[in-house]
Order: C-alpha cells, then sequence, then structure tokens
C-alpha cells in the first residue's frame, strides 16, 4: 500500500470507530453542587501549584520576547471558540471540546492552565455551565490534565520522529478525551458505585463520557492541525520565537 | 517550489475542514430524532443512577440564585455566541495582521 493509501485506511478506521460506539450520554464539566465539599476543596488546592507554575511560565515566555503575546492570545482565543461549540455526537447527545492542546503544545502545559481557568470562570458565572463549587475539579481536568498529556503526547512523537502534523493531532485528540477521563474519575471517586466502588464507577462514568467524545475528539485535533498549518504559513516568525521550530528544520 | 507546497496546504485545509463538518454533522442523520439535549440534566441523571438516590446540588450557581430560575435557553445561547465571537475576533484580528505582514514582506522582497 502507498502512503496516501495508508493514510485513507487509517482515517476510515477512526472514523469507523467512532460511528461504531453509541450508547447515550452527555459530557461535559462537573455540573455546580455535584462534587462534595471536601473534593472540590482537595482539587483546587492540587491546581494551585500548577496555576503559579503557569503564571510565571507565561511570564518569563513574555518577558524573554513580546512577539510571543501574539500566539499565547490567539491559543486563549482558540479555547475559547473551541469550548463554546456544543456539537452533536454519534450518541445522540451534544458535548464540546476542550482546545487546550495547542497552548499546551506552543508554549507549555502549565501556561494553558491559567487560560483554561478563563474560560471556566466565564462558563461558570455567566452560563452556570460547570460551576464555582466544582471549578477546582473542572481546572484539573480541562486546564491541566489534558494540556499536560497533549505536550507528553506531542513530545514523544517528535523523539520517535512522528510527522508534525500527526503528532499535533494526536497530541490534541488524546489531550481532549484524556480530560473527559479524569473527569470520570474525579466523579467516580465522588460517587463509587456500591456493588464495585471507585473502579467499578470510573467504568461507569467511562462508558458514557467516552464514546459521546471520541468523535469531538477527532475534531478537536484536526482543527489543531488547520490553526497550525495557519500559524506556520504567517505566523514563523513567532513559532521561531517561541522554539516550537527551530532554525534549522525551516525549508 | 514555495507556491506548490502553499497549494499542498490549502488542499489539506479545505480536506480536514470538509472531515471536521462531516464528523459534527453526520450523528444528525444517523441518529433521527435523538434529543441532542443539553448538559446539566443528563449529568445529573448519570449521578443518581450510580449513587443509587436521588441527589440535591448542596450548590446553585450564582448566577441562578440572582435570577431566581434557570436562564433563559435564548439567553443561553446569547452567551455561548458572544463566547464564540470574542475567540473568533481576537484569531481572525491575529491572523489578518500576520497575514497582511506576510503579504508585506513578499512585496518588499519582490522589489528587491
Amino acid at each position: 500500500m502507498s502512503k496516501k493509501q495508508r493514510k485513507t485506511v487509517a482515517v476510515c478506521a477512526v472514523l469507523a470507530l467512532s460511528l461504531g460506539i453509541m450508547p447515550v450520554a452527555n459530557a461535559m464539566h462537573i455540573m455546580e453542587g455535584y462534587l462534595p465539599a471536601g473534593f472540590c476543596v482537595v482539587w483546587g488546592v492540587l491546581c494551585v501549584p500548577f496555576l503559579v507554575a503557569g503564571f510565571f511560565s507565561i511570564r518569563n515566555k513574555l518577558s524573554e520576547n513580546r512577539r510571543a503575546l501574539t500566539i499565547l492570545a490567539m491559543s486563549g482565543a482558540f479555547i475559547f471558540v473551541i469550548s463554546s461549540l456544543k456539537i452533536p455526537s454519534v450518541t445522540g447527545s451534544c458535548s464540546h471540546m476542550t482546545g487546550t492542546g495547542l497552548g499546551a503544545i506552543l508554549f507549555s502545559p502549565s501556561a494553558v492552565s491559567i487560560l483554561g481557568i478563563i474560560v471556566l470562570i466565564f462558563q461558570a458565572i455567566l452560563l452556570a455551565h460547570g460551576g464555582l463549587t466544582t471549578l477546582g475539579a473542572n481546572t484539573f481536568s480541562m486546564a491541566i490534565a489534558g494540556p499536560f498529556l497533549a505536550f507528553a503526547v506531542y513530545q514523544i512523537c517528535q523523539k520517535l520522529k512522528v510527522n508534525r502534523k500527526v503528532s499535533i493531532f494526536l497530541a490534541a485528540a488524546l489531550g481532549d478525551i484524556f480530560t473527559y477521563c479524569v473527569t470520570s474519575v474525579q466523579l467516580a471517586m465522588a460517587y463509587p458505585s456500591e456493588s464495585g466502588g471507585v473502579a467499578a464507577s470510573i467504568v461507569k462514568f467511562l462508558g458514557v463520557f467516552a464514546p459521546t467524545q471520541l468523535p469531538l475528539a477527532v475534531i478537536e485535533g484536526l482543527l489543531t492541525v488547520i490553526i497550525v498549518i495557519g500559524l506556520e504559513t504567517y505566523a514563523m516568525p513567532e513559532l521561531k520565537s517561541i522554539g516550537f521550530i527551530k532554525e534549522q528544520e525551516v525549508r | 517550489m514555495n507556491t506548490q507546497k502553499k497549494s499542498h496546504n490549502t488542499v489539506t485545509v479545505i480536506v480536514l475542514l470538509i472531515l471536521v463538518a462531516l464528523i459534527a454533522i453526520v450523528p444528525l442523520f444517523v441518529k433521527k430524532g435523538a434529543e441532542f439535549g443539553g448538559s446539566d440534566d443528563a449529568g445529573s441523571v448519570m449521578v443518581e443512577e450510580v449513587s443509587g438516590e436521588a441527589y440535591t446540588p448542596w450548590f446553585t450557581p450564582v448566577l441562578e440564585t440572582m435570577l431566581g430560575g434557570e436562564l433563559p435557553g435564548e439567553v443561553e445561547s446569547l452567551i455561548f455566541c458572544l463566547q464564540t465571537g470574542i475567540g473568533v475576533g481576537i484569531i481572525a484580528f491575529f491572523m489578518g495582521r500576520l497575514v497582511e505582514r506576510k503579504k508585506q514582506e513578499t512585496l518588499r522582497n519582490d522589489n528587491h
């Protein structure tokens, strides 16, 4: 098989996989008042070091060069746009994406925690979507766990010399999925199932979260690749200045 | 060479966009009559199913307390649009600047 044909088969496989599974569920942030107070505090406290690291990471990057601001603003705006779009999924319900992969790859995963929490606060206050009490838990899943996984995936792919577009796709899509895996774990820890405890509960929540999110994760991966293509075409100096693209790589 | 690469990128972007649209729209046709429901209700149903009892949230969203009820659906979509709008605005603004800069650069290079 030629390279192109293999790609086609891979795309078909992903589509078939995502269309094949369909229990009904909604994958969203954890609702206001739905985590016991203790959990809210613990998740909130867990987020603090990441947010502080993110704050410094952003400040250092910006003091190094002001150009990075353009890319930072665009990564933040990307999260804003992507997480506001509720998209119908094959399970018969809607969910939205996280959009955090882009910033994590371009900057640092900790920088994204700051961008992510801004979006979460916006939605919690104005939209009653997510919530202030569950802000800690939602920040941890969407603005910390997801971006860190995306970053790790991208780094590994680069080490393995995977094509850059493919690495970006994998990083963004897996980061998106991972966000909802963490959400499932968070819910499961607060609501262990009576028969099987936390583990059984995780399986239950995952079973309903993951299938809805899978196609959306694919979309997020594709959109992230598109925006990076755009940036590579028009913002090469910025990408080089933040170290995303090395000097010698430029053809 | 450069223009060739550019058109190659354009093709990739178009193909990807079509894929995105397909993945987003196909479910509407595959699952005809499904509700494509909102967020909060289905989530709470699931928590009740797992914990085996009705759950009363111990905290109501600040906005709902102030309004004395849920945010009307139309207004909710307004705010979601606002969120999208802010994001798209920022991206479009910077993208516009970058595209124009690139154009100027090519012009200058051609002249010299």
